[in-house]
């Protein structure tokens, strides 16, 4: 029950406040900014030359603000847009119109979900092991090999490395296709021949992620290995005379993990932020894509869809994270 | 000033710290410019860097060196306030948080947790969407310093706790000193080191961000900055038509500009950290 008390439903609590204060600043900055959808909207059909007289605009002002949940006072339009999101309901989008949001984003969802997590975890992985054994061979000649690439990939902004993959893979050696998920024009039917097009199409995207997340976790798992290398008991395991392969894999790496599970934690809900740049690079479909065809058009419920998913994503996954935490760190167990 | 000798001794810092000191002249040069950065047609167009126009000039006939100039100096300028607000704001929550305590430090740390946790990249380009043309430099900058600060705040609280564990605080607590002047007059000196290493994190991050922005085709692309520099190279698919120096100019400034900006701060961060500063000392 202590457990249940301490634990639990703190974190249950900030985790249910946080989404409020998310899903209410999505909801707020739109309505505060000077731009107004339903306005920009008929502008662009005035714009694109269709004639409406007076009346027809002053009737779609009225549906197009039904449709946007932009009637009534600001805490009416509160309560409904928390009505309507309970429900799962994020409206119509306008880009593509009828069509409501939810179905736009489970459409896109598998792309990003299947790219990103894949790229995330092997990262992660490959990052730690090559930033243990780094931290605790710190000087080794490979590791400071690794150091200087990690110097220069590290700070790169991602959307230049993959730019830059993209030119040498794709235009000046062309293993790999220019853009897109799938052949164009084709229809996934599952083959072993469908599958390999598949990879080949996600190979460019993921290795640019692979990339720069593997040299990001190296340097911070290679710091927190350094200093824990140097605690005592570390020291005292030594001098016990135990192996110390077994020190690197049970002791040290074992300790240097904490941080990162968080770690992976925020990076995982990170994921569409991450995934608009990648998508647009190498064209990929997925939520990135969706997401950037909603800047362009200006699609306000597709936004605002895409950002309360991310915000439900990322919580969530911290929540579960820190749930699972006392499993990994038996300090926190009995709090 | 004896700060400064020593970590120009890590060579990291010094070839950093030289590659800023470039790239700061170059934005200085923007002021003695013979064109106008927002005119097109002032050159001949399509140029491979040739003298006079040493990096040659784009599809817009605009010399392209001095574009760089201007572009550099805005980055750096919006930049430098998205650091300074974040800053200010990092400084006042971390220290409230860290020296009061209590009901105070746990608001304070939630609210900053809501904004590590929720996706402000998205937001960000939510709102640059909405106000797209009306944005200008200092707006943008302002955004990114209103969204940046969570993470050093935290950092800031943490040295804030413990600081206020030592004898010190004591002393001038028990002397009658109040709360906030010793927060401000005894906290600050030992803060400062920290918060010109956030700083510098900050403005990298936020230089990064307006690349995206522009990229995205969100930001206002008439401004003169790294980021609409490629922007517009791309759009004009510059690399297609083989105009390598207009694409690859803003790539490799910022390349150095991100590489110099991570190097100062890793280094200041390392020298702020004493044990990370006997290992290096031990490796020279």
């Amino acid at each position: 029950m202590n457990f249940v008390r301490r634990y639990l439903l703190p974190r249950l609590i900030t985790y249910f406040l946080v989404i409020w204060v998310g899903i209410t600043m999505i909801f707020f900055i739109p309505r505060f900014l000077p731009t107004d959808p339903v306005q920009q909207f008929i502008n662009r059909l005035v714009a694109q030359g269709t004639y409406m007289d007076p009346k027809a605009i002053e009737e779609m002002t009225e549906t197009l603000k039904e449709l946007y949940g932009l009637k009534g006072s600001l805490w009416e339009q509160y309560i409904n847009f928390w009505k309507r999101f309970l429900k799962g309901d994020f409206g119509p989008s306008y880009y593509q119109f009828p069509t409501p949001v939810i179905i736009l984003i489970k459409q896109s969802l598998p792309w990003t979900a299947w790219l990103l997590l894949v790229t995330t975890l092997l990262s992660w992985i490959i990052g730690n092991i090559l930033g243990g054994l780094a931290g605790y061979f710190s000087n080794r000649r490979w590791v400071k090999i690794l150091d200087g690439i990690a110097m220069v990939i590290r700070p790169m902004p991602y959307y230049i490395l993959a730019l830059g993959l993209l030119i040498l893979l794709a235009y000046i050696i062309p293993i790999f296709p220019i853009g897109g998920g799938f052949a164009i024009g084709m229809q996934f039917t599952f083959s072993w021949e469908n599958l390999l097009i598949l990879l080949k199409h996600a190979f460019l995207p993921a290795l640019s992620l692979i990339l720069i997340g593997v040299f990001i976790w190296f340097q911070a798992m290679k710091l927190v290995v350094q200093s824990v290398k140097s605690e005592d008991y570390v020291k005292y395991a030594k001098m016990g005379g135990i192996e110390e392969k077994r020190i690197v894999r049970r002791y040290v790496i074992r300790n240097a993990m904490l941080p990162q599970i968080t770690g992976l934690a925020l990076s995982l809900g990170q994921i569409f932020g991450g995934a608009l740049i990648t998508e647009i690079v190498f064209s990929y479909p997925g939520i990135g894509t969706l997401l950037y065809n909603a800047i362009f058009t200006g699609d306000y419920n597709l936004l605002m869809g895409v950002s309360t998913l991310s915000i439900l994503l990322i919580t969530t996954s911290i929540l579960l994270i820190d749930l699972l935490y006392p499993l990994f760190d038996p300090r926190v167990r009995y709090r | 000033m004896q700060v400064l000798k020593d970590l120009l001794r890590d060579t990291r810092f010094r070839f950093g710290f030289i590659v800023f000191l470039v790239l700061a002249g170059l934005s200085v040069l923007s002021f003695f410019s013979p064109y106008n950065p927002y005119l097109w047609n002032q050159v001949p167009r399509d140029l491979p860097p040739q003298w006079p126009h040493i990096l040659g000039t784009n599809s817009m006939g605009q010399d392209i060196f001095w574009k760089l100039t201007f572009a550099v100096r805005n980055s750096l300028i919006m930049s430098l306030i998205a650091g300074l607000v974040s800053r200010i704001i990092a400084m006042i929550v971390g220290m409230i948080a860290g020296y009061k305590g209590g009901t105070a430090d746990r608001v304070l740390m939630f609210l900053s947790d809501s904004f590590l946790v929720i996706p402000l990249f998205i937001i960000i380009v939510l709102i640059a969407t909405m106000v797209k043309a009306r944005l200008s430099l200092p707006m943008l900058g302002l955004l990114l310093g209103v969204f940046g600060w969570a993470w050093d705040a935290r950092v800031i609280r943490s040295q804030v706790l413990s600081l206020r564990e030592r004898d010190f605080t004591y002393t001038a607590l028990l002397s009658g000193s109040k709360a906030l002047a010793i927060v401000f007059k005894e906290y600050l000196p030992f803060l400062i080191p920290l918060i010109f290493a956030t700083l510098i994190g900050n403005m990298s991050w936020a230089i990064g961000m307006e690349i995206t922005l522009a990229i995205l085709g969100v930001s206002n692309l008439d401004i003169p900055t790294l980021g609409t520099m490629l922007q517009w190279s791309i759009n004009y698919q510059a690399l297609l038509l083989g105009y390598w120096w207009w694409v690859l100019t803003p790539v490799i400034t910022s390349i150095f500009l991100f590489i110099a900006l991570y190097l100062i701060s890793v280094s200041i961060s390392e020298y702020l950290d004493p044990r990370m500063r006997i290992q290096r000392i031990g490796q020279a």
